[in-house]
């Protein structure tokens, strides 16, 4: 699907993007402008902002196209992001802002006065905010492939030049004004194309999407195999085209694809007769659209550990991601911290209503995309397909101006906090000069990355993203917020006991392939026991290293937990300022 | 700074030395900021007083008791799903407003509970910290 609207919207959106930053530069000025936006945002703007951080490459184009290939139990994805932030309004929220932190890294440290936590934390958010670059890049390029057939490294080089250059210019105060455009962006771009869609598939006359068949093609329909690809057909089909199957040349002839496995070689072009059921990609279960819209259709071997582990990793997971931190310091108090999150909770329940439409529609209308495995492109597909000529190529230029918004604004959200820390843990390099030394760095690492890691869904790779975070920052923030108890030893062992083997599990499926083992389940989806693990090692250390519980415990927990206005804790002169 | 006369604590047994003549007008329940002024509470805890642990101690548990109880009955609730739906696999294929009852409860139901459990932990948590206040400032 190449569509010269489509590319015209990815161009308005990254130079509308430079735009506002740039009109951000001669507002921001000084350093602390540039770190926290001198915190003078406002609830709305501030909420829009996270809203438009948070929703990323797999909220947008990622979720539809796992719920399309997997059915029901991939719903999870939507309520743990949502979920997520209410665990961390209920649990972080507001003793995160009278922290007075701005980075995970200073947490640890406002915490628990040890240079060693700190640095710990700072090397995990780092794994973390690099664990979550990798899948927003990835997905540019999935999203410039689609639309221009532009090789899968343009879109990942595009998204990384265009962030660099803009927080290394505005800083954070212009990265706010941006992200916030950015949730309305994507919400329209999500949300206009989808209810002409409906209107058009009740014209059609409103199709079960939940027939005991196969998904079959609507039409002839002509398909580009990409890479090469492992299928199933259900049923023996008559195909025309040239390419490889099964190791046999076919140059311009027809071909009786029989029922069973087939391997078709890279490049390969087939046309596919109206009505036949769709082959999909081997990997995937064999499924009629009926027992798709089942849970634990997925075909995985363990579906109810996969389920709850995706449940554990999205609900804590949100609260350790760096980029999401960040936004609670530009809150002018602990109050308004959580008045933000609970706008923040309204505007993802309202955007996560669309993907599972877009879902169930691409059952019906983009079935080929089950047997080239391209699953994440359902979203930017489907409008083209579903509307004949220019209205369904406006719509589809939407969507994908959308989605490159959506890589755009969190890797942004990401390079920011990233460089946040960056440069003040590891480089060491104070001021705005550092900063934008750091920036750079921090977008060119997942750069590196993209040329090695295998092509997993988006959605899964963000997965791993937050069980790490789950299983090592979680505990750190929900145990030293709430317990007296947790000493500086016990809080590094808790990390080091979650993190390590989750990041390892998650490196492990993104760059080898561990096939089909029964231990595949527990390395692409660790957090079940990688964030108990984390939990339980964190509270016992401590209990059994009490001399080592930090200094001044009790005047941290009176920061953290009293409201700013009571003038506790000899914070005098700063809630003033605060105030005012 | 000078500070007042030392007030004792109503929660404490103290001396009969009341400052009868001392009137503090006060509506903890405005919206502009407060004048600060070291009443008894406040210096209670900035002097980390065995009694400014105590109050400390009860907001913690308070806030703490809060959060975790909307945690765990909403995430409670939705963490049963999986496992009624493998236990009971005809639930998966029962019908709400011509949805499937997954369905149903993960794209439709789940987002105005979660936003109604946010909007009331906010509203309470917002209460218990106004009590705090009214506490700690009481002279």
């Amino acid at each position: 699907m190449t569509s010269g609207y489509a590319i015209v919207a990815v161009l308005v959106v990254a130079l509308g993007t430079i735009l506002i930053g740039t009109y951000g530069l001669r507002v921001s000025r000084t350093t602390s402008d540039f770190y926290v936006a001198s915190r003078t945002v406002s609830p709305w703007w501030n909420a829009s902002a996270i809203g438009g951080e948070y929703l990323s490459a797999a909220s947008f184009v990622g979720i539809a196209g796992l719920i399309f290939a997997y059915g029901p139990d991939m719903l999870w994805f939507p309520v743990g992001y949502t979920a997520g932030y209410l665990v961390l309004l209920t649990m972080v929220a507001a003793p995160l802002r009278r922290s007075g932190a701005y980075t995970l890294p200073d947490f640890a440290e406002a915490r628990f006065r040890s240079r060693v936590v700190r640095g710990v934390a700072s090397v995990l958010a780092l794994a973390i905010g690099w664990l979550y670059l990798l899948p927003q890049l990835e997905g540019a390029g999935l999203t410039l492939n689609t639309v221009t057939g532009a090789p899968d490294w343009v879109g990942a080089l595009v998204v990384t030049v265009v962030v660099t250059v803009n927080v290394m210019s505005g800083g954070m105060r212009s990265i706010t004004f941006v992200q916030a455009f950015q949730y309305w962006l994507k919400l329209t771009a999500i949300t206009v194309p989808i209810v002409f869609l409906i209107v058009v598939w009740q014209v059609h006359g409103a199709e079960s999407m939940t027939k005991p068949e196969y998904p079959t093609f609507r039409h002839d329909t002509e398909v580009r195999f990409h890479n090469p690809t492992t299928i199933h057909a259900e049923k023996s089909i008559f195909i025309k085209g040239s390419g490889e199957i099964d190791g046999l040349r076919i140059e311009n002839s027809g071909l009786v694809l029989t029922d069973g496995y087939h391997r078709i070689g890279q490049g390969s072009l087939f046309t596919f007769p109206e009505g036949a059921a769709v082959p999909h990609v081997s990997t995937m279960a064999h499924n009629t659209n009926q027992t798709w819209a089942q849970p634990e259709s997925s075909g995985e071997r363990f579906p109810l550990y996969g389920v709850y582990s995706l449940i554990i990793a999205t609900f804590l997971g949100t609260m350790g991601l760096p980029h999401v931190i960040v936004r609670f310091y530009t809150n002018p108090n602990g109050t308004a911290a959580r008045r933000t999150t609970l706008i923040v909770l309204g505007l993802l329940s309202v955007f996560y209503l669309m993907p599972p439409l877009y879902s169930a529609l691409g059952r019906l209308y983009t079935p080929e995309l089950l047997m080239t495995g391209q699953t994440d492109a359902v979203v930017l597909v489907l409008p083209a397909r579903m509307i004949d000529g220019i209205g369904g190529q406006l719509l589809g230029a939407l969507v994908a101006g959308g989605a490159f918004a959506a890589f755009l604004s969190t890797s942004s959200g990401l390079v920011v906090s990233l460089a946040g820390v960056l440069s003040q843990d590891v480089l060491r390099l104070g001021g705005v000069r550092g900063f934008r030394i750091s920036t750079v760095l921090a977008g060119i690492v997942p750069l590196a990355m993209t040329f090695v890691s295998t092509g997993m869904p988006v959605a899964d790779m963000v997965g791993l993203a937050f069980a790490v975070a789950a299983s090592s920052l979680c505990p750190l923030l929900m145990l030293g917020i709430w317990s007296t108890r947790i000493t500086t030893i016990g809080a590094i062992a808790g990390m080091l006991a979650g993190g390590v083997p989750a990041l390892t599990a998650g490196l492990v499926t993104m760059f080898s392939d561990t096939g089909d083992s029964w231990y595949e389940v527990l390395l692409s989806r660790p957090a079940a026991w990688t964030v108990p693990l984390g939990f339980t090692v964190m509270y016992v250390v401590s209990l059994l290293t009490q001399r080592h519980v930090p200094p001044g415990v009790q005047r941290t927990m009176v920061k953290l937990h009293a409201p700013e206005n009571l003038g506790l804790d000899g914070s005098g002169p700063a809630s003033a300022d605060e105030r005012s | 700074m000078t500070l007042p006369p030392s007030h004792d604590d109503p929660m404490q047994n103290g001396p009969a030395q009341k400052p009868a003549q001392r009137v503090v007008v006060t509506s903890p329940r405005t919206r502009a900021p407060r004048a600060r002024r070291p009443y008894s509470g406040t210096r209670e805890i900035n002097e980390q007083s065995e009694l400014g642990a105590v109050y400390m101690r009860t907001l913690i548990r308070a806030q703490r008791r809060l959060g975790l109880s909307v945690c765990l009955v909403v995430c409670g609730s939705l963490g049963l799903l999986p496992v009624l739906f493998t236990i009971e696999p005809d639930l998966g294929k029962a019908e709400v407003f011509g949805l499937g009852l997954p369905w149903f409860l993960l794209c439709v139901a789940t987002f105005p509970m979660l936003l109604l459990a946010g909007w009331f932990y906010v509203r309470q948590a917002e209460r218990s910290e106004r009590e705090f206040a009214e506490l700690v400032e009481r002279p």
